[in-house]
Order: C-alpha cells, then structure tokens, then sequence
C-alpha cells in the first residue's frame, strides 16, 4: 500500500507551477493527437483516414480487428478497388470490394456496385431499400494501406467501457503523480 | 527514475518502435520483387444472349481461364485476390466493367492455375448495347500484404465480340 500513500504525498506537495506544467503537457498530447489526425485528413483527403474492419465479410483478408489506411485520390472508381462506403440509413461504414462499374458518358458520374470477398453475394440487400448503385457520395475512400490486429484495441474499448474508464483512470493518475 | 513504470514504460515503447520499422521494412521491400504475370482467357461458348424484361442485355458465357501469378507472391503476401472483368464503351456509358468470375489464390503454390467455368456474377448492361459489341477481357489482381501497402495490376486481352444476335 505503500505507493497509495506515495501517491498522495505526491499530490499534497505539488505546487502552482508544477501542475501548470502538467496541465501543459497534457494538453500538448491531446492536441498533437489531434493535429497528426487531422493532418491524415487533409494529405489523404478522406474524413475517416483511418479505420477498423468490424465484420468477417472481407476474410481472409481483413479480418475483424484489422485497420485500413483510406485514401481518397481524384481518381475515378474502378472495379477491384476496396472502399469504405456509407449507405443512408446505416451508421457504420462498409469496407467491400467494387465488382461492377458503370461511368457516364458526358458527366463522369459512376454507378458502382460492391460485394464481400466473404459473402455469397453482392450488397444489393445492404443498400437502402430499392437502392442498385452506389453513387460517389456515398464512397469515402479506398484502402491502400493495411496492419492487421491494432485495430483490437478499438474494438475493445467500444465493446467494453468500464476498460476504456479505467485506462482512462490509470493514465490520469500517472499523470497527477509523476513528478518530472 | 528507475521505477517499475518507466522501465515498463521504455520497454513497450522500445518493442512498438522496432515493430514498425520492421512493419514498414517489410512493406517496402514488396517493391523490389519483379514479378512476370502471365495469363490467357478463351471464350468458349455464348450460352445464352437476351433482353431482360426490364430492357438490360444479359449474356452467360462459358470461358477457360488461365494465368500464372506466382511471381506475384513474396513474403510479405497474405494473398493474391484475382478477377476477371468484361471491359466496354457503350454511347451512354465511358466505361463499363463487370466483373464475371473472382478467386483467392492463398499460396505460390495456387498461383498457378486454370479454371473451366461460366460467368459466377451475372453478365448484364446497362440499357440494350451488347449486340455485337466488341469488349475487352481483363484479369485483375490485388495483391493483400501482410502488412503494408497493397498492389493491385492487371493484363489487358481484347477482340473479343458478342453474337449479333439474341440466342
């Protein structure tokens, strides 16, 4: 127990300057994190740059807990590509693979249709009811980049909350009582 | 300063950075790997041409599908996914791709194959434009790393040419 009391020593004896210090290095790592995730959106050009395969439809080559790297280039559709996707009416992005690609003529505009590398067939009976293509709005971007597994981490803490608090708790503290 | 926390601290950080370099060494070396794909699609038989009642062509075409991609394996290759597209201009449409059969080849060892089959995804068009329409076979490949960056390519094949008419 003797940390405990450590600890608290620690915290009675602080002074003005040193917790001003701590509140400056906290949020100096707050708004770098910030900083690198927002600069990933602006060189990629995506609003998600980064994200976690959650579903199997894509074994075995994304697994659940993989992370993909998006971006999102002026570069038209094309068959093959893997995109991230939004489907009205649905709150989580999709990540599948394009199989079909229709493009106008005269105005660009792309007709797309995806599937699962996993599933039996294509995502019609995801899309919104009555709904045969994806359009460009709904693509966010396609994956370039892949690492697999740290995507857990995510996934761990949005299932279980009570480990994401304590975390949270214990990187507090650490910060409170750390004296350099 | 030699509390159990930085010294575990020092260690977890020490052990991510040395996985990300060596994450990223192993991405960039996929680049070096000169890879000499080859591959070869016959048409064989059109086994059905018709309009849908909705006013779309659809066609269901037998084909012989062979390639050799097993340069495309390093090691740094999870898997090499590969699709066959049927690639045409229409006047409406600037490009049409349709995918018509798709394979995972898991290994070097599957890299090389031959593949007898008809159409897996449904042959059909946007509008009534497939009657005698000349259109290109095109293999593709993504090639997923374990780690890294992905590639993708493809082989290109054309003079291919749809019946005149419905069967």
């Amino acid at each position: 127990m003797g940390w405990i009391a450590d600890g608290m020593e620690s915290i009675r004896s602080l002074q003005i300057r040193q917790v001003l210090t701590q509140v400056v290095s906290l949020g100096m790592i707050v708004t770098s994190a910030l900083i690198i995730w927002k600069g990933l959106m602006c060189v990629t050009g995506s609003e998600s740059p980064v994200v976690v395969v959650l579903s199997g439809s894509m074994e075995p080559g994304f697994k659940r807990g993989d992370i993909l790297f998006l971006h999102m280039s002026k570069d038209p559709i094309r068959a093959g590509e893997i995109v991230v996707f939004n489907v009205d009416g649905r709150e989580i992005p999709i990540v599948h693979r394009v199989i079909k690609v229709h493009e106008r003529q005269e105005t660009g505009e792309v007709d797309v249709l995806t599937k699962g590398d996993n599933n039996f067939g294509d995502d019609r009976l995801l899309y919104a009811r009555g709904q045969l293509w994806l359009q460009q709005h709904h693509i966010m971007g396609r994956a370039v980049g892949f690492l697999p597994y740290v995507g857990w981490v995510t996934i761990i803490m949005t299932e279980k909350p009570i480990i994401k608090y304590l975390l949270i708790g214990a990187l507090g503290l650490l910060v409170i009582t750390s004296k350099e | 300063m030699h509390s159990f926390g930085y010294r575990a601290n020092a260690v977890v950080t020490f052990a991510v950075t040395i996985l990300a370099v060596m994450c990223s060494i192993a991405s960039l070396s996929d680049n070096f790997n000169a890879s000499s794909p080859t591959a070869e699609i016959k048409v064989l038989n059109i086994n059905w041409f018709q309009k849908q009642p909705n006013g779309n062509d659809e066609v269901s075409l037998t084909m012989n599908i062979s390639a050799d991609l097993q340069s495309m394996f390093t090691w740094n290759t999870k898997q090499v996914f590969v699709f066959v597209a049927a690639e045409y201009e229409t006047p409406q449409n600037a490009l049409n791709q349709v995918s018509l059969w798709d394979g995972i080849l898991p290994s070097k060892e599957n890299a090389k194959f031959w593949i007898h089959t008809t159409n897996k995804y449904r042959f059909v068009d946007q509008g009534s434009n497939l009657r005698g329409k000349d259109f290109n076979l095109t293999l593709h490949w993504h090639v997923m790393p374990k780690t890294g960056k992905m590639f993708a390519d493809k082989i290109v094949m054309t003079g291919y040419r749809l019946p005149d008419s419905y069967r």
